[in-house]
């Protein structure tokens, strides 16, 4: 008897959730369940991580980041605004910078900052001053290149219309152009955000003082302090969750938003 | 002027125009005119006069050059030689101040161009609010008063996209003269619409020219050139073929060149 496609479909869906239940099954009696509970998931003895997991840890991985964030924004409007100069040197240094630092992992900027400045310049940057601006740094590599692509997404007859209507070049640009541009570029600026909010885990390679500490040094000192496993290293992933997913969420509704751009 | 104007045809008559701002029209002077893009010549010199309170539709083929005479006229393309004189600006001098002459010419897109994150109100008064430092008050009065000349006073408080076409269309034109501009430009005004809509832009167009706006038009609606137009400009390959008032140049073409166009857009299934 021959199968309709929607009985096929459906034999299909059978086979595929019967095999993903057999690997359940099968991990399942294989893990060793107390081992990883010890491991990972001991929490009667983290009491003491709060509240400072928190109001440390949580504060100072906020603070680095929207500290590299902002200054990551105004480095990378500078960069997007050289970038489409017409001045070709401005291009050049901009594209020059925009290559090299998106090209490069973030944790040598990180090494670089420091280590390298006090040797260089005899410096002594706070943690803080460290994690912002290698965070900068990285950052507006990227922001600057989602800046122009979002200021060139504005169609071409915007600028035209409001250049018809008398309006200057830079009233055209800061009225017409940048506003649309921003509603364009939210989502992308969002999950740099929540990117920049991982990559903040970055200056444990530098070390910092207890009260500097962010997320990921405190969940890893925790493991040397309490007795249960990577466990305070679980705490601290659920930590940045509190911070990226709501992020995640907001980016996610902007994009579904209808933009409101020119383009039909 | 009715307060309650709720109407979205517009059928008012050319005073309201009027009422809402006399125009000082301009004349615009054209000779010599060149333009290229790279090795392409789209302007192979071009001599052309629009008498102030005149309504001139250029006619011709797509790729004729109609849209980039229009554009040159407030520079929105730069000529390679030739001048263009509008009222008492010299658009081709170098030391032109674009912007107060672009502050006198209205120009209608065939794409309209609404700013679309703005409503249809604030359209129509941010540049005379940003650029002739008008308060709010007074943009708002004037822009009420242009929307409602194209009968749109009732959809000021919307967004460009809630617009059918037509009536974006009609918001160009009032944000436009909301500048009190002495010439007016349209590229293709109704090309881009639902032919449903269409009567209601050309309708305004037509008040607007019977109030006496100098008015340069590039159009394929030949029923409005034959009736509104008091001159048709008709283009091919660069040049100025043909021109003279409607009737002559519609009704009975001279050229070889002009004949044949107007056989295929007034009868497209003859052939």
């Amino acid at each position: 008897m021959a199968m309709t496609t929607r009985d096929r479909a459906r034999v299909s869906l059978g086979i595929q959730a019967g095999i993903f239940l057999a690997v359940v099954i099968v991990l399942a009696v294989m893990v060793d369940w107390s081992a990883i509970r010890n491991s990972f998931f001991s929490i009667e003895n983290l009491g003491p991580m709060f509240p400072e997991i928190i109001t440390v840890g949580l504060f100072n991985t906020v603070k680095y980041t929207v500290v590299g964030f902002v200054f990551g924004l105004l480095g990378g409007t500078l960069l997007a605004l050289m970038r489409m100069s017409s001045f070709p040197v401005y291009r050049w240094v901009a594209t020059g910078y925009i290559e090299f630092f998106r090209g490069i992992p973030a944790i040598l900027v990180f090494i670089a900052l420091g280590f390298g400045a006090s040797l260089a310049f005899g410096v002594n940057l706070s943690t803080l001053q460290i994690a912002g601006s290698a965070l900068a740094i990285v950052a507006s590599a990227y922001i600057a290149e989602t800046l122009r692509a979002g200021l060139q997404a504005v169609p071409k007859g915007q600028i035209e219309a409001a250049r018809a209507l008398g309006m200057p070049a830079w009233r055209a640009m800061v009225t017409i152009q940048i506003p649309q541009a921003f509603r364009i570029v939210l989502p992308p600026l969002t999950n740099e955000a929540i990117l920049l909010t991982k990559d903040s885990s970055l200056i444990f390679v530098v070390g910092m003082a207890g009260g500097a500490a962010e997320l990921t040094k405190m969940g890893r000192d925790g493991i040397n302090i309490y007795q249960a496993g990577l466990t305070p290293l679980v705490i601290a992933g659920f930590c940045y969750l509190l911070l990226t997913v709501p992020l995640s969420l907001l980016a996610r509704r902007m994009e579904h938003r209808s933009p409101r751009t020119g383009k039909k | 002027m009715s307060q309650n104007q709720t109407t979205d045809a517009a059928t008012q008559g050319a005073d309201q125009f009027q009422a809402a701002g006399a125009y000082s029209a301009a004349g615009v002077t054209i000779s010599g005119l060149h333009k290229s893009f790279g090795d392409n010549e789209v302007l192979k010199g071009i001599d052309m006069e629009v008498a102030p309170g005149e309504v001139v539709c250029l006619i011709g083929a797509s790729g004729s050059g109609k849209s980039t005479l229009l554009r040159c006229v407030n520079r929105l393309e730069n000529p390679n030689a030739g001048t263009i004189t509008v009222g008492e600006h010299e658009a081709t001098h170098p030391d032109v101040n674009l912007d107060a002459m672009r502050r006198q010419i209205g120009m209608v897109f065939q794409q309209f161009n609404l700013f679309p994150h703005l409503s249809v109100l604030e359209n129509c008064t941010i540049t005379p609010r940003r650029v002739l430092g008008q308060s709010k008050a007074e943009a708002e009065a004037e822009a009420l008063a242009q929307l409602d000349t194209v009968g749109l006073k009732h959809l000021s408080d919307r967004r460009p996209d809630q617009l059918s076409g037509g009536q974006q269309q009609r918001v160009a034109i009032a944000r436009a003269l909301t500048m009190k501009p002495q010439l007016m430009l349209f590229d293709e005004p109704t090309s881009a619409l639902d032919p449903e809509t269409v009567g209601d832009v050309l309708a305004s167009m037509r008040k607007l020219a019977e109030a006496g706006m100098t008015m340069l038009v590039v159009t394929h609606e030949m029923g409005f050139a034959r009736e509104v137009a008091d001159r048709v400009v008709f283009m091919d390959q660069g040049l100025v073929v043909e021109e003279g008032p409607a009737t002559e140049v519609i009704g009975s073409p001279q050229q070889p060149r002009t004949q044949d166009f107007l056989r295929r857009v007034l009868n497209p299934l003859a052939e």
